[in-house]
């Protein structure tokens, strides 16, 4: 198509050639602070708190959950740690689901999409979620709450330690999402509202 | 000390508020400096170059660069004029290496009032006195491209009598912007409204502002809006005994 | 100036209730920024801008390179780029592909990039239904308007505005309250993503080493918009491609800071090809259009190339006490603010709109707040340069053009300066309906006249 057309009026825009290799690039700049493992996980449940999420550190994730969800319908993505922690026995609770239209449907019809959660950030209380077989994107965005469970040792400074343990997401997934709080949005009067398209209500569960 | 210094003036203190260089060549006698004013001085040529007549700025430039290239040091009431001149002048010469090398070097001995007084006189006490509730307005040019923001406050703070009320919003542009003023002057009358509520808000009774083009703007807006709260510039307060 | 600009600016500054709107909530952004980017909040903030412009600056001097990267890892993860020179070879794509898999909804996230060639109105006019799904734009789609702002679009509408536009355009009942407003928008748009055959979303950036589009978002729209539907099509200037993932540790936490004074959006997503074999849901078919539509014109001056460095983040608009004034519609296209300003004339001509390099005090607050480093200020007088010659090319503002050059010869007469000074001071200030001094009046008072000039004190010194 203008494939060409637009290249070649970039390169004469430049005064490069065809095929000229490129300088290399300042180098990246990571810099990874020291936190201890207390401070780290501290960081992460007070920076969800401070955006209206819920966020605990337990030992026993299947007992918080089971009373978060009770009296509610629930589907929990196929993750491992989710059946280590009984999450996935629970009453209420759905999971294995593999096919993308029976998935679909039921994240719309559910209360609660349960999922684990890759890494997470404590400076900025975020999640980090690598789409997988076992771990599906609608699972975490359709229902109006989640509740997403994560081992203490996954929670990362930030995004200078992601992106340096993770220098190539895409290698292993086609979707990386970083979920920052419960959706929200200020667009009518700057009047805040949550759960505008994604989950209004949003837990973290740090596995300790 | 004896320190040797040329007052460039600006064409608008010049000729709408002489008393703005008087007392600047005061304050600058006061704090050891030898004055004088090169008299074939006009104008930095910022109108023309911030209207984009570059050719017309450049003309000018060259006659500033005649006049002051013999200067020691150059003391300048005005943040936009010395921004003009220190930032500036380089652009309109990148074809003329050798003016270009002349403009570079008089560069360095160009310097705004309030830092020449705190940076190279070391002087912070000037020994005034002015029994006043203001008001400080940082002019953007000086601000954001000479860092002005300290040196005058740190002046002010050495008046005897003077308390100085900061006004919130801060570092807000005034509207002045040159011909902006006139060629948009529904939206820098706007502006300058803002920055009056703002003034207002302070219970200041006088402007201060090391920009005699800002101080007209506001002072215009003042009087238009029946404020009794008047304008001085940083020269004026410093001279004052 | 032309008379659109002069009036549309004129009908904002006498609106006093869109006054308190735009100055209200473009002040709460930038305090917001402030909060997030102050000496204690982020230490690193001044070096974090000068490695994004270092960045920036390298990849747009090496564009081609770091285009074919990213088309290679595109492809190698299962995707496809489009190159598009204009608009109307995207919506050709776009419809050919819709053709081709007899696709008829469509769900767009917000891009800038996409209101820039109008696209869901060559898409509409094709037969295709495309609606907006973010919430702003969901309600300028609705109201047949133009984005306000580029984060916040529907700044300047109020509640009462949007509950008489849902209830003519959706036919429900009128609702006021912003919370039943959104809830309405919700449900809506639900069932829009759910049945949509094709996502159409833009890229904050584009991601060369990964072949990965990158979007940034608070409402989970871009989400569903690129996960719902069976084909996602990421939309795209060719200035959005950064070299390496890593690099988004330094462009992430100067985004959602500077744009909204959040640490991070609520979703980030780096998208990178279909769904993978294994993955449960997803995309099966990811595209990125690359369009050209004008930026290869802002190459070849390495000066004015900064203004490819944009991210989008709307910091210069709040921080412009001239946008604040005027607001988004007053401006000619889709980007408005300082760096609508430095874009418009430099993709559509400096005669499309003269007035704009002029519309601005030069008080530097954009270049400023810049995460990037834009010195928008320098722009600003270069393409003031250029449109006076522009002016002199096609005989245009001769009397103006008259004017400085008097004045270049005034200032550099000392002498007779001084005289002209001194027959001024002795006639007063002159009554004129017209003219720059009719226009100082129209606002404000002007300074008594000295009896005196400096130089006349000094002599008698």
């Amino acid at each position: 198509m203008s494939r060409d057309n637009v290249l070649h009026k970039i390169r004469t825009a430049l005064g490069r050639g065809a095929g000229q290799a490129a300088p290399d690039p300042p180098a990246a700049r990571i810099r990874i602070p020291l936190v201890s493992m207390d401070a780290r996980v501290a960081s992460m449940l007070e920076r969800v708190r401070a955006l209206a999420g819920e966020a605990v550190a337990t030992d026993d994730a299947r007992a918080f959950v089971a009373e978060a969800i009770a009296g509610k319908t629930a589907l929990a993505s196929n993750a491992p740690l989710l059946a280590e922690c009984g999450i996935t026995s629970l009453p209420g609770v759905r999971s294995g689901i593999t096919d993308r239209e029976e998935l679909r449907e039921l994240c719309a019809a559910v209360d609660v999409g349960i999922t684990s959660a890759d890494y997470a950030l404590a400076d900025t209380g975020t999640l980090v979620m690598l789409a997988s077989p076992q771990e599906a994107r609608m699972i975490s965005l359709l229902p109006p709450a989640h509740i997403a469970v994560v081992p203490r040792e996954r929670i990362l400074t930030g995004l200078d330690e992601l992106f340096s343990l993770l220098p190539n997401p895409a290698e292993s997934t086609s979707s990386m999402v970083l979920i920052t709080g419960p959706s929200r949005t200020a667009d009518i009067e700057q009047i805040l509202v949550r759960g505008v398209h994604g989950p209004g209500l949003l837990s973290v569960v740090v596995v300790v | 000390m004896g320190r040797r210094v040329s007052l460039f003036v600006t064409c608008m203190v010049d000729q709408l508020f002489p008393q703005v260089g008087m007392a600047m060549a005061d304050v600058l006698e006061r704090a050891g400096c030898q004055v004088d004013f090169p008299e074939d001085q006009t104008c930095c040529g910022q109108p023309a170059f911030n209207s984009g007549y570059r050719n017309e700025a450049r003309t000018v430039a060259r006659h500033f660069l005649n006049t002051f290239e013999a200067s020691e040091a150059v003391v300048v009431p005005s943040g936009s004029c010395t921004a003009m001149i220190v930032h500036h002048f380089a652009e309109l010469f990148h074809k003329e290496p050798e003016t270009l090398a002349r403009v570079h070097a008089l560069e360095k001995r160009v310097w705004e009032f309030s830092t020449f007084l705190t940076q190279v006189a070391g002087v912070e006490d000037v020994g005034a006195c002015l029994e006043r509730v203001v008001t400080f307005h940082d002019g953007c040019h000086g601000l954001r491209e000479l860092g002005v923001k300290d040196a005058p406050r740190r002046l002010l703070a050495h008046v005897r009598g003077l308390e100085l009320r900061e006004m919130t919003p801060a570092e807000e542009c005034c509207g002045f912007g040159g011909t902006f003023a006139v060629k948009f002057s529904e939206l820098s009358g706007a502006m300058a409204r803002t920055k009056i509520d703002a003034i207002q808000r302070t219970g200041a009774s006088t402007v201060v502002s090391a920009d005699p083009s800002c101080l007209m703007q506001i002072q215009g807006a003042l009087t238009r809006a029946g404020s009794d709260i008047g304008t001085l510039h940083l020269a004026e307060v410093l001279a004052s005994r | 100036m032309s008379t659109e600009f002069a009036q549309k600016s004129h009908e904002a500054l006498v609106d006093a209730k869109l006054q308190l709107a735009i100055y209200t909530a473009t002040g709460r952004l930038k305090e917001k920024r402030s909060d997030v980017v102050s000496d204690s909040a982020l230490p690193d903030y001044q070096e974090l801008r000068t490695q994004a412009n270092a960045i920036k600056k390298h990849t747009i001097d090496n564009l081609d390179h770091y285009l074919e990267e990213f088309e290679r890892n595109v492809e190698a993860h299962g995707g496809k780029v489009v190159y598009c020179k204009d608009g109307t070879e995207v919506s050709d794509f776009v419809l050919s592909l819709a053709k081709g898999r007899a696709a008829h909804l469509i769900v767009k996230s917000k891009s800038m990039t996409t209101e820039e060639v109008d696209l869901n109105e060559r898409l509409e006019h094709h037969g295709m239904e495309s609606v907006e799904t973010d919430l702003g734009e969901y309600i300028l789609q609705l109201a047949h308007q133009r984005p306000y702002h580029i984060v916040a679009p529907a700044l300047h509408m109020t509640r009462y505005q949007v509950a008489d536009l849902f209830e003519r355009e959706l036919h429900v009942p009128r609702e006021t309250a912003i919370e039943k407003q959104t809830a309405l928008a919700r449900a809506v748009l639900r069932q829009k993503f759910l049945a949509a055959d094709i996502g159409i979303s833009g890229a904050n950036f584009l991601v060369a080493d990964s072949g990965a589009v990158v979007i940034v978002e608070n409402e989970g729209n871009a989400r569903l918009t690129t996960s719902a539907p069976k084909i996602h099509i990421a939309v795209a200037g060719i200035e959005k491609v950064i070299p390496r993932a890593q690099d988004l540790a330094t462009f992430l936490k100067l985004l959602a800071r500077s744009a909204t004074g959040q640490l991070l959006s609520v979703y980030t997503s780096f998208l990178s090809g279909p769904r993978r074999a294994g993955e449960i849901d997803g995309p099966d078919e990811f595209y990125v259009v690359l369009l050209d539509n004008g930026r290869t014109r802002l190459l070849p001056d390495k000066n004015k190339r900064q203004s490819l460095y944009c991210i989008r983040c709307g910091a210069c608009l709040n921080t412009c006490p001239v946008y604040r004034k005027i607001g988004g519609h007053s401006f000619p296209w889709v980007y408005s603010g300082p760096i609508g300003a430095i874009l418009t004339p430099q993709f559509m001509g400096v005669q499309h709109e003269p007035a704009l390099p002029f519309a601005s005090s030069l008080c530097g607050a954009c270049g400023e707040v810049c995460p990037v480093k834009i010195d928008i200020p320098k722009i600003l007088l270069e393409l003031r340069s250029d449109v006076k010659k522009s002016d002199a090319r096609e005989g245009r503002n001769r009397l103006e053009k008259l004017g400085f050059r008097a004045f270049a010869w005034l200032m550099t007469h000392p002498r007779m300066f001084e005289m002209a000074g001194r027959i001024g001071r002795s006639m007063g200030w002159p009554t004129s309906t017209k003219g720059p001094l009719a226009a100082w009046l129209s606002e404000r008072d002007l300074p008594p006249l000295p009896a005196h000039s400096f130089r006349e004190l000094w002599s008698r010194r």
